[in-house]
């Protein structure tokens, strides 16, 4: 299973867990598994875009960023830059 | 108040236009003579997008009224090429990439063409302090200066 | 998705990309042809104008716009009801979270005025004159409340409250208090106390920056005219018409492919242009007089009403050991973010230990509304003043150490596999390959005298890619016309066509570049987070790559062959072996008879966008007397993964290194005790003029993006990352006293120097 590691903001909010094994096949099922398992992530994921880095590659705004078996995934958020 | 009426010479044509006795020569240049090529960047003289020559003199176009301009000789942007030949530093500041977005260089091209016409091998630092009064914000400077003096070099060979 | 492997002439010698011709537009910008935002005159069109709020908080009880409707001349007049209340909440709009219930709110203002500056009502009248008149005879009755500038102050209970609806997101439990805290974030991984017990040397520093403005010379401007049956066309300078349409549809209740927005040439955006301010309320004025109405904004409405980047408290401990590790480093970042929340302090708190390589990090950053215009992005939203304060940091911990600041960097330096501090690890990057470049440079040896001082800083931008969609249309002569999405801020459409040209294989003034409009292509994000050269560029690639395939099967066809067996090789195809070939303006003559026009299309969300880091060297020299500080020399060294047309990859790091010189030296918005602005203008907002600079010399490194067909990296945003951290540690070492508040202004530096002597 894909794990998705989390620090930071959204480790305090999942309740200090910092790795989750996670058997979402997108980016989408994904955010909608962390905010059902960890309701206090549900505002914060929606207030912010969330990019979602899959072993290191950022993908912005992609709901469908193939999440394989083995990735490493982080939530990063969205960057527009200036 | 009854608009006024000025004649006077833009880029060598002879012109007419009524303008408000408080509309600068740029609003007149730009929005009665539809001349855009001199930019507003401040309408209070600091940033010298608006420069244009009058009487051979370099002056903000923002602090100049447009009747003040009657009877007298304007030079803009738009006169600088000779047909399709560009003006030495015309050409030079493409040669350079001395320009980004481009909104200050018109008034950099007229300015740099008062200097050049009153000193023709300016030092750098001449350079640079005859032009402090055109404020660049996308290139830092470095290729205008480059090639200005270019240009003069161009210039001083012909 | 097509194949984005780079041509098989990029093993061998690319002809084009990496040249320097002059750029296609160049002709109309250096004759005054080119069409910014305010060069546009139509017929019947009316002038509109704003009034704006003469205080920093106050409640609107009332505005009476009957006097002004009434004058002669006068066509509209609109208020905050001309335009849609919007609910909180955050919607997607292009690919960014937007709440428009701010958004609204910050275009005109409803309940509150929320800064000297906020729009309150707006009028159409048939001349400039009349417009200026008529805002004077609107009535607006304003109760005034007590204001907080400082973000400091604005966190403390008791503040005045700007949003009784705003309770602190991030925070575990969510506060049932109303605060000036719109958002907790925090990053890092790893045991910060234990890093820091291990270190032999520990510094910790408060550092603080004044609000800055991106500075464009040319100000907000557009002209909308809105048809009886509700069509619309704004032509607007801006950096995203996409984006535009996108929040003036919202604004204004209209369907978005109801609006056709035009982009104007640009005179300069730098992030300040990602946002309406205008734009809807000259649609909703030319809505209501049924004529164009044009608008421009003055230069002290551009400061005043227009988004600065934040103002900004950070604190910074860093712990290494002796011989040069860091074991720990932890950051407090508090941004505000203007009247409404949304500074950049997440962007900031992600990139400011960005070009390390740490075990033990953190970093948390509190968002905070103020009294002030509404933050917009500045080039690298936060990571100029992240940066600051840990590259000034940094510096002092090599110091203390013993430690060059260029060995230490390159002891703890960011490389390929490191991980973030938000987390993923990081592709190829060149940090490495910078900081070895600022070592080597003549500039790094040159012997320096009294009064002077060197310094050092690197930095770090994520770069971003995003929706793009381009076309490629073949002319019946042979000549390539494209067009983007992405309007060209410096020089773009120079690299976009030379990509071009080296696919095809053919000269460069074969090709024609334009920006399109939103009805000529699919949905384009904004020309931003540096951008443009990798995601148009890789757009317009693969378009080039199928129109090629194309002219193949067309070259197949006419000589009845496999298209296997046709090659495509400089501007032709050519039949494997036989020394048949058939030009592009031979293929495109006959199009129609070999199968159609040809042209190519795509449409992507590009990914692979690769971080982009440098590092900077300046030298200064402090006036004992005055306090003033001139940069004597500046090099600024980059990795730009290709540098597609080099001209225009110095001209990013030149301009971007001396906006950070402003910024370090001399801008701040500065307020009086009402809250209103006391400097919105040229004169004594001092942005670095001609002489205040020597040149910027630039060394551009390659650590190609294995992501983009040319290995294209974006750089437009980093230059300006490192420039105030290298100045103030080069201030630093040229008088003994470490500076910790932006700008190093004259009179701070003197007071600080004068301090320290008579200490």
């Amino acid at each position: 299973m894909a794990r998705l590691i989390l620090s930071g903001t959204l480790q305090k909010l999942a309740g200090g867990d910092a790795e989750l094994e996670i058997d979402a096949r997108d980016v989408k099922q994904l955010l909608r598994m962390l905010s059902e398992r960890y309701p206090a992530l549900a505002p914060h994921l929606e207030s912010d875009a969330y990019a979602i880095a899959i072993d290191g590659e950022i993908f912005q705004d992609i709901w469908f960023a193939p999440i394989g078996p083995d990735s490493e995934v982080h939530l990063i958020p969205a960057i527009r830059g200036g | 108040m009854a608009k006024q009426h000025v004649t006077t010479t833009v880029n060598g044509d002879t012109v007419e236009f009524l303008c408000e006795t408080e509309q600068t020569l740029l609003d007149v240049l730009r929005d009665e003579l539809y001349l855009t090529g001199s930019k507003e960047g401040c309408a209070s003289g600091d940033c010298g997008a608006c420069s244009v020559m009058l009487d051979g003199r370099l002056v903000c176009s923002c602090l100049v009224l447009g009747v003040e301009a009657a009877g007298r000789k304007v030079e803009t942007i738009e006169g600088m090429a000779r047909g399709e030949v560009l003006h030495p530093l015309q050409q030079k500041f493409l040669e350079h990439a001395a320009l980004q977005c481009g909104i200050c260089t018109p008034g950099f091209l007229v300015a740099a063409k008062a200097l050049l016409e009153k000193k023709p091998n300016p030092t750098e630092t001449e350079v640079r302090y005859w032009l402090a009064g055109n404020l660049c914000r996308c290139t830092g400077y470095d290729k205008i200066v480059r090639a200005v003096l270019d240009a003069a070099a161009v210039m001083r060979s012909a | 998705m097509n194949d984005m492997t780079p041509p098989k002439a990029a093993q061998q010698h690319l002809k084009i990309v990496g040249t320097r011709p002059l750029r296609p537009d160049g002709v109309d910008k250096v004759t005054g042809r080119a069409k910014f935002g305010a060069d546009i005159h139509v017929p019947n069109m009316l002038i509109g104008k704003v009034l704006r709020s003469p205080h920093a908080h106050a409640r609107i009880k009332s505005i009476d716009v009957s006097r002004a409707q009434a004058l002669k001349g006068v066509k509209a007049v609109i208020t905050s009801a001309d335009l849609c209340d919007l609910p909180s909440e955050f919607i997607p709009a292009g690919e960014m979270m937007v709440n428009f219930k701010d958004m609204t709110r910050n275009v005109m203002a409803r309940e509150k005025a929320l800064y000297e500056g906020h729009a309150v009502a707006a009028v159409a009248a048939v001349s400039e004159a009349v417009a200026a008149q008529a805002l004077t005879l609107i009535e607006v009755q304003y109760e005034v409340l007590p204001h907080v500038m400082d973000v400091a102050e604005a966190m403390q209970a008791g503040a005045p409250l700007l949003h009784d609806d705003m309770f602190t997101i991030g925070v575990e439990p969510r506060p049932a208090k109303a605060s000036n805290i719109a958002k907790r974030v925090e990053f890092g991984f790893g045991d910060l106390e234990a890093g820091f017990a291990r270190a032999d040397v520990i510094v910790e520093r408060e550092f603080a920056t004044k609000p800055v403005h991106q500075g464009y010379i040319e100000p907000h401007a557009c002209l909308a005219s809105v048809s009886e049956d509700g069509q619309a066309e704004l032509w607007c300078t801006t950096q995203g018409q996409f984006i535009v349409r996108a929040f003036c549809a919202k604004l204004l209740g209209m369907d978005v492919s109801r609006l056709r927005v035009t982009a104007s040439e640009i005179g300069g955006g730098f992030g300040g242009k990602t946002v309406v301010y205008l734009e809807p309320l000259a649609l909703a004025l030319s809505r209501k007089a049924c004529r164009p109405v044009k608008m421009t904004m003055s230069r002290t409405d551009v400061f005043r009403a227009s988004g600065p980047t934040s103002g900004a408290k950070i604190w910074v401990k860093v712990g290494a050991t002796r011989d040069g590790r860091i074991t720990a480093a932890d950051a407090l970042l508090k941004y505000q973010a203007g009247a409404f929340q949304g500074s950049p302090v997440q962007p900031g708190a992600m990139c400011a230990f960005a070009p390390y390589d740490l075990e033990n990090v953190r970093i948390v950053g509190f968002d905070v509304v103020v009294n002030r215009p509404k933050v917009a992005a500045y080039r690298a939203p936060g990571g100029p003043i992240a940066e600051f304060a840990v590259e000034s940091v940094i510096d002092e911990v090599a110091l203390r150490i013993g430690m060059d600041p260029i060995e230490f960097r390159l002891k703890n330096a960011a490389k390929e596999g490191t991980r973030a501090p938000y987390g993923p690890k990081l592709g190829p990057i060149g940090l490495v390959q910078t900081l070895e470049a600022a070592r080597a440079h003549a500039h790094y040896r040159a012997p320096l005298k009294a009064n002077q001082g060197r310094g050092v800083a690197s930095g770090f931008w994520f770069n971003i890619g995003g929706e793009t969609c381009a076309s490629i249309n073949l002319g019946e002569d042979g000549s390539v016309g494209l067009v983007v999405g992405t309007p060209d801020i410096g020089g773009s459409r120079a690299s976009l066509s030379m990509m071009v040209a080296e696919e095809f294989g053919i000269p460069l003034d074969q090709v024609h570049a334009i920006i399109g409009d939103t009805t000529s292509l699919g949905f384009n994000f904004l020309t931003g987070g540096s951008r443009v050269t990798f995601s148009s560029g890789m757009a317009l690639v693969e378009a080039a790559r199928d129109v090629i395939r194309q002219l193949r099967e067309r070259a197949a066809k006419i000589w009845e062959v496999a298209v296997e067996e046709v090659e495509w090789v400089e501007g032709h195809a050519r039949l494997s072996g036989k020394g048949k070939t058939l030009s592009l303006a031979e293929l495109a003559k006959t199009a129609g008879k070999t199968g159609g026009p040809i042209i190519g299309n795509a449409a992507i969300n590009a990914t692979g966008a690769g971080p982009s880091l440098a590092t900077h060297l300046v030298d200064v020299e402090v006036d004992p007397e005055t306090g003033k500080v001139t940069i004597l020399r500046y090099t600024a060294i980059q990795d730009a993964g290709k540098a597609v047309h080099p001209s225009y990859v110095e001209g990013q790091m030149q301009g971007g290194a001396v906006q950070g010189i402003g910024w370090a030296l001399n801008e701040e918005y500065i307020y009086d005790d009402k809250g209103r602005m006391e400097n919105p203008g040229f004169l004594d907002y001092r942005i670095p003029v001609c002489s205040d600079v020597p040149m910027i010399d630039t060394v551009i490194v390659e650590v190609p993006n294995p992501r983009h067909p040319y290995g294209v990296r974006g750089v437009g945003e980093t230059p300006i990352v490192p420039p105030m951290a290298a100045i103030a540690n080069a201030v630093s070492h040229a008088t003994g006293v470490r500076f910790t508040d932006l700008p190093m202004s004259p009179p701070r530096v003197l007071a600080a120097i004068d301090a320290q002597r008579g200490a």
